[in-house]
């Protein structure tokens, strides 16, 4: 250890103006070549504390992966700077690796061929393991990953939620301090993705790993993570709390007022309505407002028999989030 | 020493992976016997007419047929070693993977293949031979230090096998398919490492020209060693500089590879 590897445990994870330019060439016509930059991470500033568990959101093409691949190294940015555990990735990937676990759901590290216990002795020999350590952290994975009846079953023939706990394991027998997670669940079932969860979240808990969690289902972000980052266009637009994306995504909640007889739709002040259907009728209102007025002014005009107030989804929030991002690329 | 016993491990798995296709063996023994039988009669004919055709007579001729079989998927002469993998990775982006490991890269891949060589001379290469050495006159050498000598040369030969087929799995990371570089490869492998005719039948600057290029030590140094048309210390400095040469490239290209690589896919 040199004196330069001292980290602030709430800098654990550091970016500060990180970019990733890719330079595209494309073909426009006979021998004519036009040439483009594409800007996929477009200066990104983050720390991420030790200990925490970030989820990392955006939609396809977004800079998500980008970003992991130079946290691990693995692609050199642009511009920026960058570090982990006080390590320029890309300058010491090697030493770097001893530290941080990768788990790609889309893709494997373990060997398709032979069987599941194989790959586990290469990783023991790739990242110097000590053999008590590697049996303890195996015979943990083993069991809260429900690994037992499949350590002699070639990769080949695992399921893909068998390969994905096996992924994992393979990815946590080296005590990393960092945990990336490329999109751990997808293709999972309900019952996997269960699994799948519970174990990052004891984990987390047990054992302190900071985990960057990045997907597409935002179930693991909210049964996971208390922070989440939204990135679109390679750029952050949100860092905060899950709750608060709501009012950064201008989430709306929704009044569901039944009413004693059919009537016009309701006119009244901060809330406008969404649907009728008979004496029922929807109205939207700004998620940052009180409902409590609302409610009090409709009351008092109208023949109210019952109501209720629904919270914003969250898909449909981010997913207005990601076209407000594109319109204003736009424009 | 921890390094070493990773790429140890490697090289097991390498040799286990291959082992595990027990059907695929049999299908590629019964493969190459057959087409040492054609080759073999081939020669015979062409010896009958051409007594001492590049200095063989028609045991040494015969002895090199079978030799041929058995080196040729230990060698991965026509293909099929781990390359293919190699390039397919560097294709579809799963090489992010193996690029982040705590491992090198070019080290990992020798080791692989190295072990499914191993597996695939003692698996695939061995029945062939003892086959043409059963029921065909063979010239094999009665000292066990020859036998020895041919073994230290076909392990360099394992070498330089490698050195080519991974700067030809590289160039994938600049092609994408690398898959016309590597039929390109397989050809020039089979004519130039004397697969379907022993160089020293070569006339000429022809000769010349295939005896110096990297793919002679595949087959016609091995086989001139254990024939004992070669000095074997000599044979060794040709295949030890180009393994050497190739394996430097490797390298080279390897690090030019990490460092321009926009690793394929999300």
């Amino acid at each position: 250890m040199t004196d330069g590897d001292f980290v602030e445990p709430d800098r654990f994870i550091e970016l500060d103006g990180v970019e990733k330019v890719f330079d595209v060439r494309r073909k426009t016509g006979f021998l004519r070549r036009e040439r483009r930059q594409v800007r996929a991470v477009d200066s990104i500033s983050f720390t991420v504390a030790r200990g925490e568990m970030v989820g990392y959101i955006g939609p396809n093409g977004a800079g998500k992966s980008t970003t992991i691949k130079m946290l691990t190294g693995i692609l050199t940015p642009s511009g920026g700077r960058l570090r982990v555990a006080g390590i320029d990735p890309s300058r010491e990937r090697r030493r770097l690796a001893q530290r941080i676990g990768v788990v790609f759901g889309q893709r494997t590290t373990l060997w398709w061929d032979l069987p599941l216990i194989d790959s586990y002795r290469l990783v023991h020999r790739m990242y110097r393991v000590p053999d008590r350590r590697y049996r303890e952290n195996l015979d943990r994975c083993v069991e809260l990953l429900e690994l037992a009846d499949l350590l002699d079953v070639p990769v080949r023939q695992l399921s893909l939620g068998q390969r994905m706990r096996g992924d994992i394991a393979a990815a946590l027998l080296h005590d990393p301090e960092v945990l990336y997670l490329d999109e751990p669940t997808i293709g999972l079932d309900v019952v996997s993705k269960a699994k799948v969860r519970e174990f990052l979240r004891s984990l987390n808990a047990d054992r302190g790993t900071t985990v960057l969690l990045t997907t597409h289902d935002l179930q693991d972000i909210e049964q996971l993570c208390s922070r989440v980052m939204v990135i679109d266009h390679g750029r952050l637009v949100y860092d905060g709390a899950l709750a608060g994306l709501h009012e950064a995504g201008e989430g709306e909640r929704t009044l569901v007022v039944d009413l004693e007889r059919e009537v016009p739709p309701i006119e009244v002040p901060g809330a406008r309505v969404t649907k009728v259907e008979g004496p029922r009728q929807w109205l939207a209102f700004p998620a940052s407002a009180s409902a409590a007025p609302l409610v009090a002014r409709i009351a008092a005009s109208y023949p109210l028999a019952d109501l209720a107030v629904r919270e914003p989804d969250i898909e449909a929030v981010i997913a207005r989030m990601y076209a407000g991002e594109a319109e204003g690329a736009v424009s | 020493m921890g390094a070493g016993r990773l790429y140890a491990a490697v090289a097991a798995g390498g040799f286990r992976r291959y082992a595990t296709y027990r059907v695929a063996t049999a299908a590629g023994v019964f493969t190459n016997t057959v087409f040492g039988l054609i080759l073999v009669y081939t020669y015979l004919a062409l010896w009958e007419e051409r007594p001492h055709l590049g200095g063989y007579d028609q045991a040494q001729a015969v002895t090199y047929v079978w030799l041929g079989q058995a080196l040729l998927s230990t060698l991965a002469i026509g293909g099929g070693g781990v390359e293919d993998e190699l390039m397919e990775r560097i294709r579809t982006g799963d090489i992010a993977i193996d690029l982040y490991r705590p491992s090198d890269l070019q080290l990992w891949w020798l080791s692989a293949d190295l072990g499914r060589a191993l597996f695939q001379l003692l698996g695939r290469g061995m029945v062939p031979f003892g086959f043409g050495a059963l029921f065909f006159p063979v010239a094999l050498p009665a000292d066990v230090i020859t036998w020895a000598a041919f073994l230290g040369a076909v392990l360099l030969a394992m070498l330089v096998g490698f050195g080519i087929r991974f700067l030809v799995a590289l160039s994938a990371f600049w092609l994408l398919d690398g898959t016309g570089v590597s039929q390109m490869a397989w050809l020039a492998g089979f004519f130039c490492s004397g697969m379907l005719l022993p160089l020293n039948v070569f006339p000429g600057t022809l000769g010349e020209v295939v005896r110096a290029l990297p793919w002679s030590s595949l087959l016609q140094a091995p086989a001139d060693v254990l024939l004992g048309q070669a000095d074997p210390l000599g044979t060794y400095a040709f295949q030890g500089a180009w393994a050497l040469a190739l394996l430097a490239a490797g390298r080279l290209v390897q690090s030019a590879a990490a460092r321009r690589v926009v690793v394929q896919g999300g």
